[in-house]
C-alpha cells in the first residue's frame, strides 16, 4: 500500500484518514489477522511499554555487566524534590526513557522499538504526553501504530540497524516514529506529522553508534534520554506550524547515505567515539 | 524490498540488553533443546567471534542456558537460569572457541549424557532476534527455527524424498524450503513448512525404510 511517505500522504489525503487508520488497513491486508487480533497485539506491547518505562523509577536497577544502572531513580527523585534546569516535563521524561534502558540492560522485558537499544525512546515519550493530556490507552495504541508506520518507512527505505547506519538509525528513527504519532495524537494533519519526523532525524543526522565494550550501555542510555526530548521538541515544533524545507522521504534517504559514509567504528562495532576512548578500552578489557 | 509488519518495527517482546546477544541467544538454545534427547544433565556451550568476546556483559550465557531449560526470548526467568540449571542437576560449562569461517554470534552447543553419545547443534545469531541452525551432531543444516521443520536423514535411495511430500500433500503440508546434502549414500534433508506438523506425520515418514532419524520442531517465538 504504502512503501514511502508520500504514498502515505496521498492515502492519508485522498481517503481523509489518519496515518494509524492506513498503517492498520495495510497490516490487515498483509498479516491475515483479525482487527481484534491487530489491536491484542498491540495492547501487549503497550503493557510492556508502559512496565519497563515506570519499573526503574523507584527502585535502582542495575545492569548485568554492572556497569550502569539508578539513574531513572536519580532523575525521578531529582525532578520531585528540586527545581529542575529544564522543567518536570523534560525530567519526567528522561527518567521514563531511562527506566526502560536500565530494565533492558539489566535483562528485563522491553520492547525492541525499534530495537532494543533505543526501546526507551517511544515509550517515554507516549506515556510523557498521555499524563500531560490525559489520554486514553486507545489513543496510545493508534499512536504506536502512527509510529510503527514511519518505522516502516524508515526501514524499508534506509535502516533501523546501528550496525548498519549509526545510532541516527536506532536513536533518531525512535525519536522520528513517536515523533510523528504525538503529532497526530494532538490533532495534526499528516504533513505536520512527517515535519516532525524530519525534524527529529535532522537533529540527529549523524550520531554515531559506539557502545563502551558493546554492551548496550553507555552511552546508549543517555542517547534514549536525549532521543525522548528530540521527540518532545520535535512534536512541538511541527505543531507549532513549522514547516521541514526537506521531505521526510529525502532525510531518510539522506540519513541512510550519511549511514553508509559512516566509517565500520562508528557503527556498533566499540571501536569508536566514546568506546575507543582511554577510559572506554579500560573499560573494554574488564569484559574481555 | 522487505515488507516490514508493525510488529518487526515495534517488536520483539524480549528480555534485554540486545536481541541479536539475548534473544537470539535464547532461541538458539531453546531449538537445540527440541532437537536433543530431553534427559541431557550437562551442556557445554563453544562461543565465537562477538558472543565469546561479550556474553558476560550481554547476558548471552544466561540466555542461552534458557533456551536449553525450554524458556522463550520473552521469559523473565532468563536473568535467574543458572539457578534454575542446578536445580535441576544440569551441569552447564562455557567455553571460548574459534569455531572457523562462521557468522561472529556463533554457538555450538553440546548436550551431555548419562548413557549416551554427546549430541551437538551449532547456530547462529544474525540479527535483531534472527537465528540459523548450521550444523546438527556433524550434519550440514540451514534453517530458522521461524517455520514447522522436519529433519530427517535417510538412505539415499530414489523416490524417498517423493514418498516424504506425500505424505505431506496428503495432510494438507505445504513445503516453504527444501534442503538435502549427501554424504556416504546417507542424506540429510530440512524442510520447513507453512502448517505445523503432528506426530501422525512424523510417525508416517518414519515409517518408510530408509528413514534413520526424523525430528521435527515446531517454531519457536521470539
Amino acid at each position: 500500500m504504502f512503501n514511502k511517505a508520500c504514498e502515505l500522504r496521498k492515502l492519508c489525503i485522498d481517503n481523509n484518514k489518519k496515518i494509524y487508520e492506513i498503517v492498520i488497513e495495510k497490516e490487515l491486508e498483509e498479516a491475515g489477522i483479525s482487527h481484534q487480533e491487530l489491536l491484542d497485539k498491540m495492547e501487549t506491547i503497550l503493557d510492556t511499554m508502559k512496565k519497563s518505562a515506570n519499573s526503574a523509577l523507584n527502585k535502582s536497577v542495575i545492569s548485568v555487566s554492572k556497569l550502569t544502572g539508578g539513574n531513572a531513580k536519580k532523575v525521578e527523585d531529582y525532578k520531585n524534590t528540586r527545581k529542575t534546569v529544564a522543567g518536570e516535563i523534560i525530567n519526567s521524561a528522561m527518567a521514563k526513557a531511562l527506566s526502560t534502558s536500565e530494565v533492558n540492560a539489566s535483562m528485563g522485558k522491553i520492547v525492541a522499538a525499534p530495537t532494543a537499544g533505543a526501546a526507551g525512546i517511544i515509550p517515554a515519550a507516549l506515556l510523557t504526553v498521555k499524563e500531560r493530556f490525559d489520554l486514553s490507552d486507545e489513543d496510545l495504541i493508534n499512536g504506536l501504530f502512527t509510529a510503527a508506520g514511519i518505522g516502516q518507512i524508515i526501514a524499508k527505505n534506509a535502516t533501523i540497524s546501528g550496525a548498519e547506519g549509526g545510532c541516527q538509525a536506532e536513536c533518531g528513527s525512535a525519536s522520528a516514529m513517536v515523533a510523528a504519532a504525538i503529532v497526530e495524537l494532538l490533532g495534526g494533519d499528516v504533513d505536520q506529522a512527517l515535519n516532525a519526523a524530519s525534524f527529529a532525524l535532522i537533529n540527529v543526522m549523524g550520531l554515531v553508534c559506539d557502545p563502551v565494550a558493546g554492551l548496550v550501555e553507555f552511552p546508549c542510555i543517555f542517547r534514549n534520554a536525549s532521543g525522548v526530548i528530540n521527540a518532545l521538541i520535535s512534536a512541538d515544533l511541527a505543531l507549532a506550524g513549522v514547516k521541514s524545507l526537506i521531505p521526510f522521504d529525502e532525510v531518510v534517504e539522506a540519513m541512510y547515505k550519511v549511514g553508509k559514509t559512516m566509517p565500520e567504528a562508528l557503527r556498533e562495532t566499540a571501536l569508536g567515539g566514546v568506546a575507543d576512548t582511554l577510559t572506554g578500552r579500560e573499560v573494554k578489557k574488564r569484559f574481555q | 524490498m522487505k515488507n516490514y509488519s508493525v510488529f518487526d518495527i515495534l517488536g520483539p517482546v524480549m528480555i534485554g540488553p540486545s536481541s541479536s546477544h539475548t534473544a537470539g541467544a535464547a532461541r538458539i538454545g531453546k531449538i537445540a533443546r527440541e532437537l536433543a534427547d530431553k534427559d541431557f544433565n550437562g551442556v557445554s556451550f563453544y562461543l565465537h567471534g562477538s558472543f565469546a568476546k561479550t556474553y558476560k556483559g550481554h547476558g548471552t550465557d544466561k540466555a542461552l542456558v534458557a533456551g536449553i531449560l525450554g524458556m522463550e526470548p520473552s521469559d523473565e526467568r532468563i536473568k535467574h537460569s543458572f539457578e534454575l540449571a542446578e536445580k535441576n542437576n544440569i551441569q552447564i560449562e562455557f567455553l571460548e572457541e574459534d569455531l572457523g569461517y562462521v557468522h561472529p554470534n556463533t554457538v555450538k552447543i553440546v548436550f551431555h549424557y548419562e548413557d549416551k553419545e554427546d549430541f551437538y547443534v551449532i547456530g547462529s545469531s544474525i540479527g535483531g532476534g534472527n537465528v540459523t541452525i548450521t550444523n546438527i551432531n556433524g550434519n550440514e543444516v540451514s534453517f530458522t527455527g521461524d517455520y514447522p521443520t522436519i529433519l530427517v536423514k535417510y538412505k539415499d535411495r530414489k523416490g524417498v524424498i517423493s514418498e516424504i511430500s506425500t505424505i505431506l500433500a496428503k495432510h494438507h503440508m505445504n513445503i516453504a524450503t527444501m534442503n538435502v546434502t549427501r554424504e556416504n549414500k546417507i542424506a540429510t534433508m530440512v524442510m520447513e513448512l507453512d502448517n505445523p506438523i503432528t506426530d501422525k506425520i512424523e510417525e508416517e515418514i518414519s515409517s518408510i525404510d530408509e528413514i534413520i532419524y526424523i525430528t521435527t520442531i515446531n517454531p519457536i517465538k521470539r
